[in-house]
């Protein structure tokens, strides 16, 4: 549960927690961007470095850290899949035929690690973006998105139930294990198959409790109003244009990078003299 | 006998819920958990059948260390009937929601039926028994999960908030039920609010405030002291909040008792005529 936690919005008040939503998606945005067009371990490494700055600007560190201590069991799992697929079905242009040198091993090793830190800055950066945008912030960046506000209200219940549905999973938990179940016991089948007792008690709940939400906003005159205003609205203010620009020009800068600069592997940079 | 030793409680938010809980509950005890709201009731009955570990200190159940067992293990032992059935039902039928438990601790067939049978019976809800648990009242469902957690006959039985939610009459039944296992010898253990319930089970008390104990008795010394009272955020019972408001009259205080209250009276009156 702990990658979920650093996914969940912290009150601090901090530069970063007061920048625009949507510029903030922007940026977060851009950064996926750049993750997806490189597949070399150096850039991802400079890529992973990015979003640090805002990371101690924002205080949220500990959150932060600990959102990619949640997400370690998937990275290593996409590191051990990468190795074996990279080891039996090399679909490497410098490696033909089976692995047998030490260094075409090492190009799967990199390969197989660029491909684990991808996903690290992608769950590094997004974090941030959860970690310092409240869901009524976000729920107001995408109304002022012209997105219909029915969409935007779904969106922000959604997430502000999370929380209330993690507690309540281990509420149900707890009454299951009072009554015998062992979650970890039998075969795979059967572990999944245990989760059932889980799962009916927590969707029968989340109905019962959105049917008594919609019955409850109801009554106090939901939908009421044509046309909603809204108390706070959001303005771009320098801080933002300067993340803008700054996201702008990392985009423009990785672009060329991606078109004509070759950015040298970790291999051909170790194994300098050695022809694979 | 569940013995608690210096028990301390954090939840991982750093949230201290229990500071230093020592307490016996003997075999065949009836013991009423009071407080306020967060005081740790909840928390400290978890630890009984080791849902919750102790971050320092010892929970030992008939000499067993709860950090040694499962829950799987202890439940055997100790039922625990969770304050909303809505959390634990999840079966098809009545029937099947009751057997759950026993094929998990691995009776056989017929003990099932039997220990079904026998769970519908004491709960009067054998003309539910394939009925969906979900089509049931509030009340039943409370009854469904009750007969779920009896079914397989535990030694002790704790109960969380059992009086919530249910009408007067229902709340009667359920506290004859109650002292029933109590007079079966078995432990039980309720959290409560409801001290007009504990006034009329008379048990043994203990008040919790701020992950402490206040203060532990039977719940005629306990509940009849306003200040004990006031500081765990209850109410003493009606009956006991007349008698202290005509203690000036040379009325007793220690009064929880609606029979004993009226023989108080009525000989009272006697005397002046």
């Amino acid at each position: 549960m702990s990658v979920f936690e650093g996914f969940k919005f912290r009150k601090v008040s901090s530069v970063i927690h007061d920048l625009d939503p949507r510029v903030k998606f922007l940026f977060v945005c851009v950064l996926f961007a750049m993750a997806i067009m490189f597949y070399n371990l150096i850039a991802l490494a400079v890529l992973f470095f990015i979003p640090l700055p805002f990371v101690f600007m924002a205080r949220v560190s500990r959150q932060w850290l600990r959102s990619l201590r949640g997400a370690a069991f998937l990275a290593i799992f996409i590191f051990a899949t990468n190795i074996i697929f990279g080891y039996f079905y090399p679909s490497f242009p410098q490696i033909s035929g089976a692995v047998d040198t030490p260094v075409e091993f090492f190009v799967i090793l990199e390969r197989a690690a660029a491909m684990t830190l991808r996903f690290i800055v992608l769950i590094a950066s997004f974090s941030v973006f959860f970690l310092t945008t409240s869901p009524d912030h976000l729920g107001l960046a995408l109304q002022q998105s012209h997105i219909p506000y029915e969409f935007c209200f779904a969106f922000t219940t959604a997430v502000r139930f999370v929380p209330v549905l993690a507690d309540e999973a281990q509420t149900i938990m707890d009454a299951q294990k009072a009554r015998g179940l062992e979650l970890e016991r039998g075969n795979i089948l059967k572990r999944v198959r245990n989760y059932i007792p889980i799962l009916v008690p927590l969707i029968v709940n989340a109905i019962r409790r959105s049917l008594e939400l919609a019955e409850a906003m109801e009554s106090r005159g939901w939908g009421a109003s044509e046309k909603r205003t809204n108390l706070y609205k959001l303005k771009l203010t320098k801080a933002d244009i300067i993340l803008v620009l700054i996201s702008a020009l990392m985009l423009v800068f990785a672009l060329y990078i991606w078109l004509y600069v070759p950015i040298p592997s970790l291999t051909e940079l170790l194994f300098p003299s050695t022809p694979i | 006998m569940i013995e608690v030793k210096d028990l301390h409680f954090s939840y991982t938010t750093g949230f201290e819920a229990l500071k230093g809980i020592n307490l016996t509950v003997e075999d065949g005890e009836f013991l009423a958990v009071m407080g306020q709201n967060g005081a740790g009731k909840t928390t400290l009955v978890k630890h009984f059948n080791g849902l919750l570990k102790p971050t320092t200190g010892d929970v030992l159940v008939d000499g067993v260390n709860t950090r040694d067992v499962s829950v799987a293990k202890l439940a055997r032992n100790v039922g625990f009937v969770f304050q909303n059935p809505d959390h634990q039902l999840f079966s098809e039928t009545v029937e099947d929601e009751i057997a759950f438990a026993l094929k998990n601790f691995g009776f056989e067939e017929d003990v099932i039926k039997k220990q079904v049978d026998w769970a519908l019976n004491l709960l009067d809800i054998d003309q539910y028994r394939k009925t969906s648990p979900f089509m049931l009242s509030g009340g039943e469902r409370k009854r469904v999960a009750l007969a779920s957690i009896l079914a397989w006959d535990p030694q002790v039985i704790i109960l969380d908030e059992p009086t919530i939610g249910q009408d007067h009459q229902q709340k009667e039944k359920l506290q004859q039920f109650i002292m029933q296992l109590n007079a079966q010898k078995k432990t039980v253990v309720v959290v409560t609010h409801d001290v007009e319930f504990v006034a009329e089970c008379n048990p043994q008390v203990i008040l919790m405030s701020q992950g402490k104990i206040l203060a532990e008795g039977i719940a005629g010394e306990v509940l009849t002291n306003p200040k004990l009272a006031a500081q765990a955020s209850i109410v003493p019972p009606q009956i006991t909040q007349i008698f202290l408001q005509l203690a000036d009259l040379g009325l007793p205080t220690d009064v929880i008792d609606v029979h004993e209250a009226t023989k108080i009276l009525l000989d009272r009156l006697r005397e002046r005529q």
